[in-house]
């Protein structure tokens, strides 16, 4: 048993879900108890569908663990056909289900229906939703996927789901770079294809993946067996957007001198000019999916000029990528789905940004630290009605607004540094943000850890704030003040300081200034 | 399958029952509001990421104030009987109260997995109650094979209700989750009629929890609460039966048949109630104006779907096509079947799909239902009202009664405000 307040990810039968709800044509038959199908609304809720998702569950009650919830499944399957009349159907099981083992995918084979039917057989007690969707996607194109002959300058973009973060407006800027470079795009999928989309894949020469989490079993799969190569880079900035652009170009065989030529992102000349002096050095702790956490840190570093102090994600499928561009930057990567490590980990970092999902939204809040989000999962405010993609040029202006906007205000902060007294501007909340100064955030519990994976933090020594080195240290500003404190206290061990004094802050200072 | 059966008793009202997909919430879901009105209470699921991330999505925001509820989730080595079960628990169990030193109430809540792999929590509260000094330890089930929505509170509060302290002297005991402002106004009512022996169940806190026994009179204030009225009685507690309070009508009925098991006479009954009841009347003027006329069709959700149509026809002038509940409990709306209009269908559980084309073929101008269908109906034009709000808002009650109009009544002003 895992204790858990809070989880980065459903069940892997969201996945499956996500897939089938992104799709047309495509009907899933879910054997599930009552309740379950309160999935439906973060479908109709936080994306705003106007469609129920296409999912039939079976909803059985415990009346009908006595009789045959294996009829049960086949009345629903077949009402479904009946009624919904898709090109295709998966079958499964959510957590309870399995269980009960009614075996979904023999049920529906006998079933004697003129669709086909693709069981997905997804281990809720060890798996989580991405893995989900991409052993749904995976089923899918291993199904209806078939070889054939290639056209020139031609691929399928995969990944896109439903409730995916920015999927909607990440494929209009992709397919939009594509289409510029005289690229072909055969199949967008889960997202907008229907099965009978599915059994065209083979046509392209190449595949897209925007999503490894999603797409990436598909993607290696087709390479094997059909023959197409997929792109490796993910293109999230202005980096790794010029980088994919000659991926693609060098895959389709076209020539892409002209598009990168013209300069199609604001983001360089708004990171160069000096009013972004100030975001040099500015520290971030980043957390979210694997693929969005890589290429924030990216970003973050050679885009924006901040200095990383964490990285992290809950894709334990992807965590070697996330290990090693941690590594690149002198990190240790934090692997974990555990929310209250996360917190801890960056209590400990004292960053100036949070960059993560819904939940270090609310860590960072609790911190008092900006924040801005870059990964799922995500609420109803990150499936914006405005054209908002993180990829490509157009998402990279997305991200420098979005980043930059939670931090405090260039002249702001140089006027809080120099008038500590204001009564009316202090250093509790940026005024462009329109709040009044917000009481102090509480601190950190230091409360025992819920889960074993937690570094046991070293034990503190003993070390007493003299009164007027505290008042001092309250004239810094407070984005930083957590780390002139921190850096202060471990000057006050290294040098057996017991009462830290003004004079072991400005010590301090100047020894780590060196 | 569906059929029409009459009813017993006196009300020969055909219902209509029916099976299928049911398009509900399981009990787990009554977490997000009980957490909050026990203070220090603290709820443990036990069971999958499924439940974890039900209990997510359904409170949205408040997840993240440190809520006073998490999950135990199961994993591989749980089924494969590689872990202890017990033990799991109690480490979890111990983890959990040193982290949250001011829990005086936890409750073990069973989920679908782990009703389906019969884990003894019943065994493993009472274990553990003995073991923590200071924490009352109970449990109930919340899983969707057994509850629906709503159904999670009556588990909650039958969990409570063997516990209680024993008393046999006469008093009235208000029996349901409700909005602390509601209380406090019923408090000032029946104080002003004299009947001060007055309480609560749940109480705001674990320690405050009501005893009962021979002298306890008790009025249930939501329609949902089947088996904790049945311990009540065990207990020797006497039901009231009377309206639910919802709307001018029914709160005036449920206080009065409180009074009147408490001896207050009708006169010093009107004296206090005259006021509160002329002035909800006269604020319903105001959404009554919109809502009159108005069709109005009831998927099934909370069991609060009954008295809600009693009002919305009664009160505001509306038209039932048709009533859904997820549960009819006969003897407990006994006093509001009667009032229901005869042209109305009465339902009783779903066939989400079945429902869906009645509705569509009724065209209603108002649909109440549950998210997962809200969007998609607006969508085909149908105005919607959605209905977990009804049990998320102070509803109860004479000051709430134009505040219950106005739900239904906004999705009616936002559509004609709308020119886009």
């Amino acid at each position: 048993m895992q204790l858990t307040l809070w989880t980065y990810e459903g069940p892997p039968h969201v996945g499956a879900m996500r897939v089938a709800t992104g799709m047309e044509g495509l009907h899933y038959v879910l054997h599930a108890p009552q309740g379950d199908t309160y999935a439906d609304l973060l479908f109709t809720m936080i994306e705003r569908r106007s469609k129920r998702p296409p999912v039939t569950y079976t909803t059985f009650q415990a009346r009908d663990l006595g009789g045959d919830t294996a009829e049960l499944f086949k009345r629903a399957l077949l009402d479904a056909a009946e009624r919904f009349k898709p090109q295709a159907f998966i079958v499964g099981a959510s957590c309870t289900a399995e269980l009960i083992q009614d075996d979904p995918g023999g049920l529906a084979a006998t079933a004697g229906l003129d669709v086909p039917v693709v069981p997905v057989e997804l281990p809720s007690y060890s798996k989580k939703e991405n893995w989900g969707a991409a052993e749904t996607f995976y089923q899918l194109v291993r199904r209806f996927a078939v070889k054939a002959e290639q056209r020139p300058a031609t691929c399928n973009v995969l990944g896109p789901t439903a409730l995916g973060f920015r999927h909607r407006d990440d494929v209009k800027e992709v397919c939009g770079l594509l289409a510029r470079l005289g690229i072909t795009v055969n199949v967008v999928a889960p997202m907008g294809s229907t099965p009978a989309d599915l059994t065209r894949l083979g046509e392209a020469s190449f595949n897209v993946v925007l999503y490894p989490e999603t797409a990436g079993t598909a993607a290696s799969w087709m390479q094997r067996n059909l023959g197409q190569p997929f792109t490796k880079t993910v293109p999230i900035g202005v980096g790794a957007t010029r980088e994919f652009i000659a991926e693609v170009a060098a895959l389709a065989g076209v020539d892409a001198t002209a598009l990168l030529a013209a300069e199609e992102s604001r983001l360089p000349w708004y990171s160069r000019s000096v009013d972004s002096t100030y975001l040099t050095g500015k520290r971030v702790f980043i957390f979210g999916d694997a693929t969005h956490a890589v290429a924030a840190a990216r970003v973050a570093r050679e885009e924006l000029g901040f200095e990383v102090v964490g990285l992290g994600t809950y894709s334990r499928e992807q965590a070697r990528e996330v290990r090693e561009a941690a590594k690149a930057l002198g990190l240790e990567a934090l692997i974990t789905d555990d929310y209250l490590a996360v917190e801890q980990a960056i209590a400990d970092a004292h960053p100036e940004l949070v960059l993560g999902t819904q939940m270090e939204r609310h860590t960072a809040k609790r911190l008092g630290v900006a924040c801005a989000v870059i990964s799922a999962p995500v609420h109803v405010q990150d499936f914006p009605a405005r054209h908002s993609p993180q990829m490509g040029f157009e998402g990279a202006n997305v991200i420098f607004d979005t980043w930059v906007h939670p931090l405090m205000m260039g002249l702001e902060e140089h006027l809080i540094g120099m008038f500590r007294e204001d009564f009316e501007f202090n250093d509790q909340a940026p005024s462009h943000l329109g709040h009044k100064a917000a009481p102090a955030p509480p601190p950190v519990r230091e409360a025992p850890p819920m889960v074993e994976a937690v570094a046991v933090l070293e034990a503190p020594v003993e070390t007493r704030w003299a009164p007027d080195a505290e008042a001092e240290l309250k004239k810094i500003p407070f984005f930083v003040r957590g780390k002139a404190r921190r850096n202060t206290e471990a000057f006050a061990r290294m040098t057996g300081v017991a009462t830290i004094t003004v004079e072991t802050l400005y010590d301090a200072k100047a020894h780590y200034s060196r | 399958m569906l059929d029409h059966v009459p009813a017993s008793g006196c009300d020969t009202r055909p219902i209509l029952r029916e099976r299928g997909q049911r398009e509900v919430f399981c009990g787990l879901t009554g977490i997000v509001w009980m957490h909050r009105k026990i203070q220090d209470a603290f709820f443990l699921v036990v069971g999958s990421r499924t439940c974890a991330h039900l209990l997510q999505s359904a409170a949205g925001v408040m997840i993240f104030a440190e809520p006073r509820f998490a999950t135990a989730i199961l994993d591989e080595r749980d089924l494969a009987g590689l872990a202890d079960a017990q033990e799991e628990l109690d480490r979890n169990v111990a983890r959990l109260l040193e982290r949250r030193p001011d829990i005086k109430l936890l409750f073990l809540v069973g989920s679908c997995p782990s009703e389906v792999i019969k884990l003894d929590l019943h065994r493993a509260a009472q274990r553990l109650d003995r073991r923590f000094n200071g924490v009352r330890v109970l449990n109930y089930s919340g899983s969707g094979i057994e509850t629906t929505f709503t159904q999670g509170e009556d588990a909650c509060l039958a969990a409570l209700v063997p516990e209680l302290p024993s008393t046999d002297s006469a008093q009235l005991v208000i029996v349901g989750a409700l909005a602390e402002v509601v209380e406090d106004q019923w408090r000032r009512l029946y104080a002003a009629m004299g009947v001060t022996n007055l309480a609560f169940l749940p109480a705001r806190r674990a320690g405050d929890m009501p005893a009962v026994g021979q002298g306890t009179r008790y009025l249930l204030a939501q329609p949902f609460l089947a088996e904790t009225a049945r311990l009540l009685d065990a207990r020797g507690a006497r039901h009231i039966p009377t309206l639910f309070p919802l709307g001018a009508e029914g709160t005036t009925a449920f206080l009065r048949a409180g009074a009147e098991s408490m001896g207050v006479g009708a006169g010093r009954f009107a004296e206090a109630t005259a006021a509160a009841e002329a002035r909800a009347r006269a604020a319903l003027e105001g959404p009554r104006a919109r809502l009159a006329g108005k069709r109005i069709f009831f998927f099934p959700d909370s069991q609060l779907e009954v008295p809600m149509a009693r009002f919305l026809t009664r009160e505001c002038g509306m038209e039932a096509v048709e009533i859904g509940t997820p549960y009819l409990h006969r003897a407990h709306l006994a006093a509001e079947m009667p009032l229901l209009p005869a042209a109305a269908t009465l339902s009783e559980g779903q066939d989400v799909e079945r429902q869906l084309d009645r509705c569509l073929a009724a065209r209603p101008d108002l649909v109440v239902c549950g998210l997962g269908l809200a969007n998609p109906l607006e969508a085909q034009g149908i105005t919607t009202k959605w209905s977990i709000e009804l049990v998320f808002t102070p509803v109860q009650g004479y000051d709430q009664a134009a505040d219950l109009a106005s739900l239904f009544a906004r999705p009616f002003a936002r559509r004609d405000m709308l020119r886009v």
